[in-house]
């Protein structure tokens, strides 16, 4: 196990390097950078930007360099932990992120075990009552749920709760609290806003789910294993709980890998229209104004997410079904 | 219900079950009555489709979706003189779970399928111990290797811990079975516990289940479409058909004075398997269509995260055959004896280490079939075919019949348009099918007449050799008797050659020519099918016929002869 963990690690490492020069070409393939961006955007606003500020921060950055000198300039500050510098927030990189990355792993953790807690009871209701009135219900909304984009339903549930309730679910603090440090009275106050993100995310998330779960178990529910236990004497629902829901939830757990990173990009559009201080909204911002430090350290992120992801879910999937533990080909 | 004076222990009284589609309505059992004994054992044999299942299953009362519409099933406690009828009660209720496991015990055709794929075999035994017997974990799990040994599981308190898929088929049905007898039930069904194991194993899992049934004194109801099994195990037998009972009676009497007709034909088709007449040898004279010397070929172990590097396994070991034109070549063996793997190496899918596998094509040049290259032109995949175990999986589920069966003639560009539904019309009618048919999918089709169309894709192109890989082995008795026949027509119309292979060692005496048996990747014993069926050199085939039933009540192999009944 220790050594499937490490060769898992040491892919996972080469991996990311050779993400990180993807990203870095993709980002820089746009003609200019962020200065001339800068520049352009001031000028549009009849400002003649300083030559001396300007030439300063080409000098800085290396941008006047060759790419590979800029790309090795990047990847030895990240080294010592140094992401670079956000230039269209003035601030390093490592701040924005610290700022922010609690509250968006907050939201997203809430969201997945909102999500699971939706999808699995309902999952298994509709396959176990396969074609009852439960079902089609479950089944439409699902189908809704899939159909209806995440941002549209956000904006329903702000102009119901604005209107009926005069209620605004926008943000994840109220203003009072934004800047305040964290208090009890902060955290209701925040309890009070994040159900609206978080139910947003979640149902979308889950309508796929209730279809995958659903699909998978009415194949398991028709294995003889099931008849076996019941011809044991098992009630039915201990039955349909213990051993067919068991073998069912194996897409749900290798779903993990995937859900990591979509809970930053996906919530992209949901997070702007809440106006959410999470990273998804700075992610859209820096690449418009080719942010490249900013971008490249999201993007980077978004692919360390996507290989945690994907290792968690290897490791619960051996945890919990043997065929795939006794499988796994490791130490070598 | 009063108390029968004899050993009856379960009373089946005009059982009906019914299937209802929307406003359709299907009986799948029509008034179907036995009576199961104490220390005997019942046989229900029919074909699939009969109703055997679902009256086993309505003697459960775990029939969902269909409902027992009427009947009863009369549970009879012969100590304490008490009687339970069972069709009555709520199918999920308590009295009718204390039932199932504890007084009668069900065991199925799948092992593999039958136990849950992520729990231990003893975890799953355990909780059957613990729903019934008021014991602790640490008990029932003394238990559950007790059960195992009974079965015969080498090293049980190892074994306890493994997971179905770490066991052999015939080991996992013995876990089943130690699973079922773990509380010792009055009443043990069995559906069609051995149908996907090969004869050797048949014949230990059916010792097995005798030997537990005469230490135990349960009765047993044995569901088989097998005769041979029946002629072997059967004190009793129920024949159904469709859903009717058309014969009950004693094992004697059905088979030596059948009254239905029906039972006169199962019986005919698996006594015809056994008396069939020497055929003349076909002429192995001239040069061979497939020449194969020492072919051998070695699987590497794949490297495990836990246990014991696995060795790897030598499948082929310097197998040496000759295919003659127009001959029907046996192949038989256990599973693993590297008879499926043959006949892939035949066809390309592997390349040998060692040895060649000569093959004299249409046109007249010599191929070696152990090398990749000699497929490259498809010439040898015109001419060589190959037809599948199983019906269902091997024809995709969303091409039409006429689609399947065209496939190999577009893709080689033999006929288009209207001609090729004029061929795929003349093919379906020499597999005795149809033409009109050809617009269905496969799921309209019987497992019999799937194979039928099997076939008919087989030799859409005139092969010259067809490999049949245990083609008829997922097919009911008299389904098998007609299939067979139908490839013995082809090979004569055709002129082609037919390597079978095939595990059932009672089919190769009537359909085939010559015989290869193998054992462990090598080839023991080569001889035409009625010297290797009658007079067996080797002791490996000796104990491979050993082990096949024979229809004969009166003459039985595996068991012992008949107890003085009644």
């Amino acid at each position: 196990m220790i050594a499937y963990l490490a060769r898992r690690l040491i892919a996972m490492i080469l991996t990311l390097l050779i993400l990180s020069m993807v990203v870095f070409v993709v980002i820089q393939l746009p003609p200019g950078d962020f200065v001339t961006s800068y520049i352009a955007r001031l000028s549009s606003m009849g400002e003649v930007p300083d030559e001396n500020v300007v030439e300063a921060i080409r000098a800085q950055y290396k941008l006047d360099d060759p790419l590979f000198v800029q790309y090795w300039a990047w990847l030895e500050g990240m080294f010592t932990g140094n992401f670079g510098f956000s230039f269209e927030m003035k601030r390093p990189v490592a701040e924005i992120f610290s700022q922010r990355i609690g509250i968006s792993l907050t939201v997203e953790i809430l969201a997945i075990v909102v999500m699971w807690g939706i999808a699995i009871p309902i999952g298994i209701y509709s396959a176990v009552y396969q074609y009852s009135v439960g079902d089609y219900v479950a089944t439409i909304v699902g189908f809704l749920g899939i159909a209806v984009p995440n941002f549209l339903f956000a904006l329903i549930l702000m102009y119901v709760c604005y209107v009926w309730f005069g209620v605004t679910i926008t943000g994840l603090n109220s203003p009072d609290f934004a800047n305040e440090r964290w208090s009890l009275a902060k955290l209701l106050d925040f309890a009070s806003h994040v159900w609206a993100p978080v139910l947003v995310i979640a149902t979308g998330g889950a309508a796929t789910l209730i279809r995958v779960l659903r699909a998978n178990l009415l194949d398991e529910l028709k294995k003889p294993y099931v008849l076996t236990a019941r011809a044991k004497g098992l009630k039915r629902h201990k039955v349909i709980m213990r051993y067919p829901v068991r073998v069912a939830m194996n897409p749900l757990i290798s779903v993990v890998g995937w859900v990591l990173p979509t809970v930053i990009s996906s919530s992209f559009v949901t997070a702007i229209v809440l106006n959410m201080p999470t990273l998804s909204p700075i992610l859209l911002r820096a690449l418009l104004s080719q942010d490249m430090y900013l971008a490249g350290a999201l993007i980077l992120f978004m692919g360390f997410l996507t290989m945690i992801g994907t290792l968690l879910s290897d490791i619960l999937l051996a945890w919990i079904d043997p065929r795939i533990r006794m499988g796994m080909i490791g130490a070598r | 219900m009063t108390q029968p004076n004899d050993d009856v222990i379960l009373r089946v009284d005009r059982l009906n079950v019914d299937f209802t589609f929307g406003k359709m309505n299907l009986k799948a059992a029509r008034d179907v009555s036995f009576d199961l004994r104490l220390g005997r054992t019942t046989c229900l044999v029919g074909e699939s489709g009969s109703g055997k299942s679902v009256t086993a299953r309505a003697i459960m009362n775990i029939v969902e979706p269909a409902v027992i519409s009427s009947g009863a099933v009369t549970l009879f406690d012969l100590k304490e003189g008490e009687v339970l009828e069972l069709a009555s009660l709520d199918p999920d209720g308590a009295e009718i779970r204390a039932v199932r496991g504890a007084r009668i015990a069900m065991i199925f055709q799948e092992p593999m399928s039958s136990l849950s794929p992520v729990h231990t075999i003893g975890a799953q035994i355990i909780e059957a111990i613990m729903l019934h017997q008021d014991v602790d974990k640490h008990e029932a799990r003394k238990r559950a290797i007790e059960a195992l040994r009974d079965v015969h599981i080498h090293d049980p308190e190892r074994a306890v811990d493994r997971y179905p898929f770490e066991y052999s088929g015939g080991m996992r049905q013995r876990a089943m079975i130690a699973m079922a007898l773990a509380c010792e039930p009055d009443v043990l069904i069995a559906d069609e516990p051995t149908t996907a194991l090969d004869v050797t194993t048949q014949a230990g899992i059916l010792k097995l289940i005798r030997e537990l049934q005469v230490s135990h004194g349960m009765a047993v109801m044995f569901i088989t479409h097998d005769m041979g099994v029946v002629a072997e195990i059967a004190d009793d037998v129920v024949v159904m058909l469709r859903g009717d009972v058309v014969e009950h009676g004693a094992v004697e009497q059905i088979f030596h004075e059948p009254k239905h007709s029906y039972s006169r034909a199962l019986i005919g088709a698996s006594l015809g398997l056994n008396n069939a007449e020497a055929r003349p040898a076909p002429p192995t004279e001239g040069t061979p269509l497939i020449s194969a010397r020492d072919l051998s070929l070695f699987f590497p172990g794949q490297r495990k995260l836990l246990g014991k590097p696995d060795p790897g396994v030598q499948t082929l070991k310097d197998v040496s055959f000759d295919l003659w034109p127009g001959e029907i070549l046996g192949v038989v063996g256990e599973s693993g004896s590297g008879k499926t793997t043959l006949g892939r190496v035949l066809m390309g899918k592997y390349q040998p280490e060692a040895g060649e596998a000569l093959y004299r094509t249409g046109s007249g040049d010599v191929r070696d079939l152990a090398d990749r290259n000699s497929f490259r032109d498809k010439q040898v995949y015109r001419e060589i075919r190959m037809i599948f175990q199983d019906p269902y999986s091997s024809l995709n589920p969303r091409m039409t019949v006429e689609q399947i069966i065209a496939e190999p003639l577009w893709v080689n560009n033999i006929a288009k348009g209207a001609a090729m539904r004029d061929r795929v019309a003349e093919l379906l009618e020499i597999v005795g099918l149809s033409p009109a048919m050809m617009e269905r999918y496969p799921h309209a089709f019987s497992g019999g007449q799937r194979q039928r169309i099997g076939i008919a894709r087989a030799i859409a192109l005139e092969p010259r050799i067809i490999i049949a890989d245990e083609a008829t082995s997922a097919l009911d008795g008299s389904i098998r008797a007609q299939v067979l026949d139908l490839l013995l027509k082809l090979r004569d119309e055709l002129g082609m050659a037919i390597l079978f292979i095939a595990h059932d060692i009672g089919v190769v005496r009537y359909f085939c020519d010559r015989v290869v048996v193998m054992h462990k990747g090598q080839i023991v014993e080569t001889g035409t099918a009625h010297q290797i069926c009658d007079a067996p050199r080797e002791d490996y085939t000796k104990a491979l016929l050993s082990a096949v039933p024979s229809p004969d009540p009166r003459n039985r192999k595996i068991m012992p002869p008949l107890s003085v009944a009644e």
